[in-house]
């Protein structure tokens, strides 16, 4: 009889979700139809070698190679990023042609441009977008903002939850005012409970909210639909999507959204216990975010963007006792229940790379951007797979040939014994079709391993 | 006395920098002078995080304190302060980009080497940059940009500028996270700064400061 999950190790965890990434269903539960035996054969050879790259016990037959862009596959399918977020056909059609046009051993499925009406519907304010305070051709744009006050830490370490639908999100969602009025849930106790608690759900302003919920959620149903079938169309082509959710650093989740980074500077300052207890309390949330995404979809990879930390934002020391010591647990968290943490390194970390080096080996997937490529080979390379470092500079201005040589460099460095994918190293809007293209090609020419 | 405001502040000190403000203020000191020690103070905090001692958290608290040393100071201003320029600077995010931490530290840094800098905010189209320069007469420009479409938004800011006659009487400076020399040749920008330091060498060069 096969085991329980409760019963499983880590190790056997992650075997059992690469074991599901491997044979995908599809939405009535059944296995995924391929297009061809040859779709098949070449979906799980991807994630054979994505596989052997990440738990570094064996080396993979080639260096796996992705494309992991920003809106460059809306642009490269001459579509604008507007068309893209309200047009989900049309959005479908430019994330099947980047498979269609480079053949990656991963991709990111059609997810990352969203549904525009539904940010219409609920009043967004946290992000502009395409044809809404940003221009058509342009991509989505955060409004960074102290969205949480700096008194509030009481309240969001108090109930996370409470403190979101009550105050952050009525404030980051015009259409969301209604939570303002709603009761605490936790006090619809017995029958006394009931009658005053439920009050606030017969107010106008909560019923409109309401309302714009169930519009929200039916558009959103739509988008589901739409991208959905889109993406399991490109697995039927064989290829593997890599993320099966996302979860964040407990530093970004305030510096990010909540206190902006202004604010969380000013904190590690002002009142740097609340901010770590915030942290902390944040770090479960989490880690239950990530591991709900792998168990639910049936993959191991979760991305874990990684932001105010880079070289530069903070000093080592503050590195150490207020980004890190989070980040790791939320990391071990994931990996205790076999997801595979893949933070996006953006920008440079290679002043961080020894500390973040402290994790166990063959757990972790990592998004080089701009890193000393072979100092990170020797640190956070020692203990887990990297992929990326190929610059967005280079391949929007540069040529095929000034590619394949960095690409070439790249391998020659991070590619020795395994554990290295090739890949961009930041999320690009804009490239040369020719240069992504000799990105893949090469990685696949030269990257195999004799 | 007077160097205890400029060490309590470059130490970020904020309650002490307060403190000493508000001794002074009641000892009926002439408030220039404080500024001017505050200004002092927000040099030596520059020159650390020229020198990788000071990171963005020092920065944005350094600012936070002058912000409550001027809001004390102001009431009993009687004149303007007017303190010597050593140039104007037009600085702002592109278009379609509002990432602007990296602006701001370069707009900080200018700021405390003494330069006039009139910032534009993010997500800034070339017109507005093109009329900044015109309404101030500033013969320095700096674009910044993270996103690879900022590198075309940075093109079209020259170029705009090219088209209202003023390639000539300015110098651009492009920066940003991903930013190469590539880059600069492609925008037709005169020079990148890899930091906020190099930004600074940069407008020193061309205001022809030593
Ligand atoms: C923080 C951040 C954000 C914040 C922005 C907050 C804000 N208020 O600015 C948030 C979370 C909102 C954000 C959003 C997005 N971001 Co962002 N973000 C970053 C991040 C992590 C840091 C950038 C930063 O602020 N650095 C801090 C500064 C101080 O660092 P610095 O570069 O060393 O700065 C120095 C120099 O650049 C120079 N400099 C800067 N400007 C100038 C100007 C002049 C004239 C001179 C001389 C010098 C100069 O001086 C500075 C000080 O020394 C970077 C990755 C990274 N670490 O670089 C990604 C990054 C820039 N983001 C990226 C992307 C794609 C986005 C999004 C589109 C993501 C998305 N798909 O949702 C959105 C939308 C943004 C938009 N439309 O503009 C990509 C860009 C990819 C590319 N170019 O190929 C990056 C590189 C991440 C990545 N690796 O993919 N982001």
């Amino acid at each position: 009889m096969e085991k329980q999950w409760e019963e499983m190790s880590s190790d056997e965890k992650q075997e059992a979700l690469f074991a599901r990434w491997m044979s995908p269903k599809d939405p009535q539960g059944n296995d995924l139809k391929f297009q061809s035996p040859q779709a098949q054969k070449a979906y799980k050879e991807r994630i054979t070698r994505i596989k052997d790259a990440i738990q570094m016990k064996k080396l993979p037959d080639r260096v796996p190679v992705f494309v992991i862009p920003s809106f460059f596959p809306v642009y490269n399918a001459g579509f604008t990023p507007q068309e893209a977020m309200y047009d989900y056909d049309k959005c479908s059609m430019a994330f099947k042609k980047l498979v269609a046009d480079f053949a990656p051993d991963a991709q990111i499925g059609a997810v990352a441009p969203g549904p525009a009406r539904v940010y219409d519907i609920l009043d967004y304010k946290l992000y502009s977008w395409p044809g809404h305070r940003v221009s058509p051709d342009q991509s989505y744009q955060a409004n960074e903002g102290e969205y949480m006050k700096a008194y509030e830490y009481d309240a969001l370490i108090d109930d996370p939850s409470n403190f979101f639908s009550s105050t952050y999100l009525p404030r980051v969602f015009g259409a969301l005012e209604g939570f303002k009025m709603l009761p605490t849930l936790t006090s619809i106790l017995e029958i006394y409970g009931v009658a005053f608690n439920f009050i606030p759900f017969g107010l106008p302003p909560v019923q409109a909210t309401y309302k714009a919920l169930f519009e929200a959620g039916a558009e959103a149903l739509k988008w589901a639909g739409a991208i959905g079938a889109c993406n399991m169309e490109i697995n039927a082509a064989g290829f593997p999507g890599l993320w099966a959710g996302f979860t964040k650093a407990p530093f970004d989740v305030i510096g990010d959204t909540l206190r902006g980074t202004r604010g969380v500077m000013l904190d590690m300052y002002r009142q740097p216990d609340k901010l770590i207890k915030a942290m902390e309390r944040l770090t479960p949330i989490m880690i239950k975010m990530g591991v709900g995404a792998a168990k639910m979809n049936g993959q191991p990879a979760v991305f874990i963007p990684l932001h105010k930390g880079a070289d530069g934002f903070m000093s080592d020391e503050q590195f150490k006792k207020f980004y890190w010591p989070t980040l790791r647990e939320v990391m071990m968290g994931l990996i205790a229940e076999g997801a595979v943490p893949n933070p996006a390194a953006e920008g440079k970390w290679t002043t961080r790379l020894e500390v973040m080096q402290d994790l166990p080996k063959g757990k972790t997937l990592w998004m080089i951007d701009q890193s000393d490529i072979a100092k990170t080979k020797k640190t956070v390379g020692a203990i887990g797979c990297l992929y990326g470092n190929v610059p967005s500079a280079l391949l929007a201005l540069g040529t095929p040939q000034e590619v394949k040589d960095y690409v070439k460099k790249c391998i020659d460095v991070a590619g020795k014994g395994g554990g290295y994918i090739v890949s961009n190293g930041a999320f690009f809007d804009h490239a040369k079709t020719e240069n992504v293209k000799a990105m893949v090609e090469f990685a696949k020419e030269y990257g195999t391993y004799k | 006395m007077a160097k205890d405001l400029v060490k309590a502040l470059s130490d970020l000190k904020e309650q002490e920098v307060v403190k000493i403000v508000e001794e002074r203020l009641k000892a009926k000191e002439d408030p220039l002078k404080i500024l001017e020690d505050a200004r002092k103070g927000m040099e030596v905090v520059g020159k650390r995080f020229a020198s990788s001692e000071y990171f963005i958290p020092d920065l944005v608290y350094s600012g936070e304190i002058l912000k409550s040393v001027t809001e004390l100071v102001k009431p009993k201003l009687t004149k303007e302060t007017e303190t010597k320029k050593l140039g104007k600077v037009v600085l702002g995010t592109v278009a379609g980009d509002i990432h602007d931490i990296g602006k701001d530290i370069v707009v900080f840094m200018l700021d405390v080497n003494g330069f006039e800098v009139h910032d534009l905010g993010v997500d800034v189209p070339p017109q507005k940059f093109v009329e900044k320069i015109k309404e101030t007469g500033a013969p320095i420009v700096g674009l910044s940009g993270f996103l690879t479409l900022a590198f075309d938004s940075m093109k079209q800011t020259v170029e705009a500028i090219k088209a209202a006659g003023l390639r000539d009487k300015v110098k651009v400076m492009i920066g940003g996270g991903q930013i190469t020399d590539e880059v600069t040749r492609y925008t037709s920008a005169d020079a990148y700064g890899k930091d906020a330091v190099a930004g600074v060498a940069l407008a020193k060069k061309w205001a022809g400061v030593k």
